[in-house]
């Protein structure tokens, strides 16, 4: 009985191919939109997962997210140092401070300035230079997206493109000279700014003046130290905020959750993809049902069970679901390759599978029960109706 | 001389329907015999209750009251599952409309009452198509019923109704929705593979140009029988069934 009921299911293309589609809209909106929304909020502490050493940030109490910069004395570097437990402890700056670029516009560069010494904090990926040559005189390291794009140097022709900085090339950074030394591949942050790496005494002299400089400490636990525990001796002794990477992270995210409308609007294009796709999945599968009434009802009266329609009904429902879901994350993974090099944040991690996959098996359950309910009632007389 | 078997037996069937405003008493104390090797038909005037009656004896309605026998089975003594299984081994159909699956080919079609049966689909396709071969369609056994006339159509369901040697053949105007030709043709095909002496045919129509195929003739008016015709009297009843419907 499967195969009369696939039989029944795909010799009507026309039907047959508009709820797949509709089931494959609805799983593509449900996986690309939550896709994007990943990619803007895994962005917003794109800055944390890159510096990756620290075990724990140290920082002003009343910082809410990564970007939300509440200046420390320096001296508070040096009550963290003393902390028990605490292996290292290095200053890092963080600021957005204005490049002039060729042609007389400014550009907002986010700045982050790396203790002298040991260079802690720097990108993750050197694609030119060492990460050393921050030593060198007036030395910065730009990320490669900016320097292709919102840095790029005059066209070398008239009407022609902008040609990407690169090693050599002079900036102005808020009226002082800054020479790249370097080209770094940074995971792209939710502001989309330049970054730009320098020393950390370098970016003192970058910065606007301000009586406090310092926006965050980087601690390095002792081998075998408890992390926890140190998080909390930190905020004890010095009175400062202690995150570990992963709470700095979701004290980042939970930032963006409730004070931007991000979640809404894509909750919303999820929800809409959702009963889009319900409604024509839904009303397309119970239309192929009700025109197939008649083929039930003969199947009926010649003896077939209701257990074995149901089990034909679902198996249709099941098949098209499968496809439609496949269909839609394919149509998404492709989506997220053919964007993985362009400004668009994209990140697709299994539980978008699995949510998209509950979405579209409430959509095709819904779908078999009203259909399964029409057929379950049918009476088998129907079939001597003219 | 003996008394042929009974393949039915109706005594004081009633079947009522309640439409909401009123209630419409489609049979009102049938009783009727039909045996084995036989071929009945049933006449009469739209809304007499031949459709009602034919759906009672195939299983496929209850009654309210009376008692209906196939091949001495109470259809009311039998569970749902019961009632299902004896459907599906016992009694076969011919429908007014053909009722193919649009979506399979003809040898498909006439192989769902064996693959209800539990017949591996092959197997029963394979014998779809020598049934098919036996009722002049042989060489269209892969086409789809679209592709077919009506004709072949219901050849197609005739084959369909006999493929797992059904004891019982329940007709609905088999002939109706073709013309004079096709439905002569489709008559006598079926009662040249259908009727066979351990099989009864029971077929309901308005055709009076079948009349002379039946064995016997039951002639209803609102939810009565009100006589049944051996067909070597036919003339005289043909004109009086023609005057009816």
């Amino acid at each position: 009985m499967n195969y009369i009921a696939l039989k029944m299911l795909m010799g009507d293309r026309g039907k047959y191919l508009g709820i797949v589609m509709g089931l494959t809209f609805a799983s593509l909106i449900m996986t690309q939109q939550p896709a994007i929304f990943v990619g803007l909020m895994a962005r917003s502490f794109s800055f944390i997962s890159d510096v990756g050493l620290p075990d724990i940030w140290v920082m002003d109490p009343k910082v809410q997210f990564v970007d939300d910069i509440k200046p420390l004395q320096d001296t508070e570097l040096y009550r963290v140092r003393g902390v028990e437990g605490v292996d290292w402890a290095m200053p890092l700056y963080k600021g957005m401070i204005k490049a002039r670029l060729y042609d007389g516009t400014f550009q907002t560069c986010n700045v982050t300035g790396l203790d002298d010494t040991t260079l802690i904090g720097g990108p993750p990926v050197m694609l030119k230079g060492k990460l050393e040559d921050l030593r060198r005189s007036d030395g910065v390291i730009v990320d490669i997206d900016g320097a292709r794009d919102k840095l790029a140097k005059k066209p070398a022709t008239s009407g022609g493109k902008p040609v990407p900085l690169d090693i050599g090339d002079t900036l102005e950074l808020n009226d002082r000279r800054a020479v790249v030394v370097g080209i770094a591949k940074n995971t792209r942050t939710f502001q989309s700014q330049p970054i730009i790496y320098t020393t950390y005494s370098r970016a003192m002299l970058y910065a606007p003046r301000e009586r406090k400089l310092l926006s965050f400490v980087l601690v390095k636990a002792k081998p075998g130290e408890d992390i926890a525990r140190l998080v909390q001796r930190i905020r004890d002794s010095t009175g400062l905020a202690a995150y570990t990477q992963d709470e700095f992270k979701t004290l980042t995210v939970n930032y963006f959750l409730k004070n931007t409308g991000i979640p809404i609007n894509f909750g919303i294009s999820v929800l809409l993809g959702f009963i889009v796709g319900a409604a024509i999945a839904g009303q397309t599968f119970y239309n192929f049902t009700l025109e197939n009434l008649r083929q039930f009802g003969v199947l009926k009266a010649m003896g077939t069970s209701n257990w074995v329609l149901l089990r034909m009904i679902l198996l249709q429902a099941v098949l098209v679901g499968s496809i439609g879901y496949g269909m839609g994350v394919g149509l998404t993974a492709l989506f997220g390759y053919a964007m993985r090099n362009t400004i668009l944040a994209f990140k697709f991690p299994w539980q978008l599978l699995v949510f998209s996959a509950t979405g579209v098996t409430l959509i095709v359950a819904f779908a078999a029960l009203i259909s399964i309910r029409k057929v379950i009632k049918l009476e088998p007389a129907v079939v001597f109706k003219g | 001389m003996t008394t042929p078997e009974l393949a039915v037996k109706c005594r004081q069937l009633v079947k009522t329907y309640d439409t909401g405003d009123q209630k419409i008493t489609a049979l009102q104390g049938i009783d009727l015999d039909i045996h084995m090797g036989e071929l009945m038909m049933l006449v009469g005037p739209s809304g007499c209750g031949k459709t009602t009656l034919i759906s009672i004896i195939a299983g496929i309605l209850d009654q309210d009251s009376g008692q209906c026998d196939v091949f001495g089975v109470d259809w009311l003594h039998l569970s749902s599952k019961d009632k299902l299984l004896f459907r599906a081994q016992n009694i076969g159909f011919v429908f007014q409309a053909y009722n193919l699956l649009p979506t399979l080919t003809a040898a498909e079609n006439v192989a769902v009452p064996l693959i209800i049966n539990g017949v591996k689909r092959q197997l029963a396709v394979r014998k779809a198509a020598e049934l098919l071969e036996k009722v002049g369609l042989g060489k269209r056994a892969e086409s789809l019923p679209s592709q077919l006339s009506g004709g072949q159509q219901q050849r197609v369901a005739i084959a369909r109704s006999l493929v797992h040697n059904p004891r019982l053949i329940v007709c609905d105007e088999p002939t109706s929705a073709l013309d004079h030709q096709t439905g002569i043709h489709v008559i006598e095909l079926l009662k040249s593979v259908a009727v066979t002496s351990d099989r009864a045919l029971i077929i309901v129509t308005h055709d009076a140009r079948i009349f002379d195929y039946a064995d016997r003739i039951a002639k209803m008016d609102d939810g009565h029988i009100d006589s049944v015709a051996v067909v070597t009297q036919h003339s005289q009843f043909n004109k009086e069934v023609e005057d009816v419907t």
